[in-house]
């Protein structure tokens, strides 16, 4: 076939996909960041930790201190939220790539 | 049995930790992506409601003041009301942007109730100190869903509004039912 005629075979066209990497990374480090600055301030603060000074404590003195509380909403969200949503956000940048 | 008032303001604490969380989640990825799974959808309403409800046990331990008791019984209305409207809109039974004034009303007369029913100064003590703090931080959050119901594709609000669940958060974590203000520096207290 004579190169004047044939025409170059169409390339498909390369979609454009928008990623943008840092959002399950962020999502991802929410919660192990909450977790950190609960340890951080449980180190701090050791007194707060009544683990370790049991004198005249009740119940909500060893549940409701305020730096377990923290560790225990960066648990949640690490364990109970951040694995469905990294996976919804894939599945929708995969699905619609301008998403 | 009854908590006491700074273990109350840890709890309450947590739970505003967890919605600043969510709520800075779903600016990340987007509200789409956000309310693919309905528990998802639900959970921000639902703590929202369960707030509301802890906040009325909360106002019916408060006698030992009556401002106490109706600053209380403010949030756990204000409280109720912006749950209710968020149930309806990810339910789909309200759907107009400016529907976000209700949570900029709740913000706004929830801090003017934590400024109104605190008797001492700023230095009086931390938790005269946290309230007059958290006060102001909620009368000037309530620009954020201001701002979303007038501009509703403006992420800074939505991002503004969750940081205010941190920021609350932080605060209410503070909370010590009697200490100077910054502990071991000594400043205020009486």
């Amino acid at each position: 076939m004579s190169s004047d005629i044939a025409t170059s075979i169409p390339r498909e066209r390369v979609r454009q996909v928008v990623r943008r990497p840092w959002r399950p990374l962020t999502i991802q480090l929410l919660g192990p960041l909450t977790i950190l600055g609960g340890l951080v301030w449980a180190v701090a603060q050791p007194y707060r930790i009544v683990l370790l000074d049991r004198d005249g404590r009740g119940l909500y003195d060893y549940l409701f201190q305020a730096p377990l509380l923290a560790i225990a909403v960066g648990l949640v969200f690490t364990f109970a939220v951040a694995p469905g949503l990294v996976e919804d956000l894939a599945t929708t940048e995969r699905d619609d790539p301008a998403a | 049995m009854i908590p006491p008032p700074e273990g109350a303001h840890w709890v309450a604490g947590a739970i505003a930790l967890l919605v600043g969380l969510l709520l800075i989640a779903e600016v990340l990825v987007g509200p789409e992506v956000f309310r693919r799974r309905a528990w998802r959808a639900y959970l921000f309403p639902a703590l929202v409601l369960v707030s509301s409800v802890l906040l009325w046990v909360i106002t019916i331990f408060s006698t030992f003041s009556t401002l106490h008791l109706l600053a209380h019984a403010v949030w756990a209305q204000a409280a109720l009301l912006a749950g209710a409207v968020q149930l309806a809109l990810v339910r789909g039974k309200l759907a107009s942007p400016m529907w976000s004034l209700v949570p900029a009303a709740a913000l706004f007369v929830s801090g003017v109730a934590f400024l109104v029913h605190e008797p001492n100064d700023w230095l009086y003590s931390r938790s005269a100190f946290l309230h007059h703090a958290i006060g102001w931080m909620l009368v000037v959050s309530a620009l954020f869903p201001l701002g979303q119901a007038l501009r509703p594709r403006q992420i800074a609000w939505r991002l503004g509004f969750a940081g205010t669940f941190v920021l609350l958060a932080v605060l209410l974590f503070a909370d010590r039912d009697a200490a100077p203000i910054f502990g071991r520096y000594g400043i205020g207290g009486p």
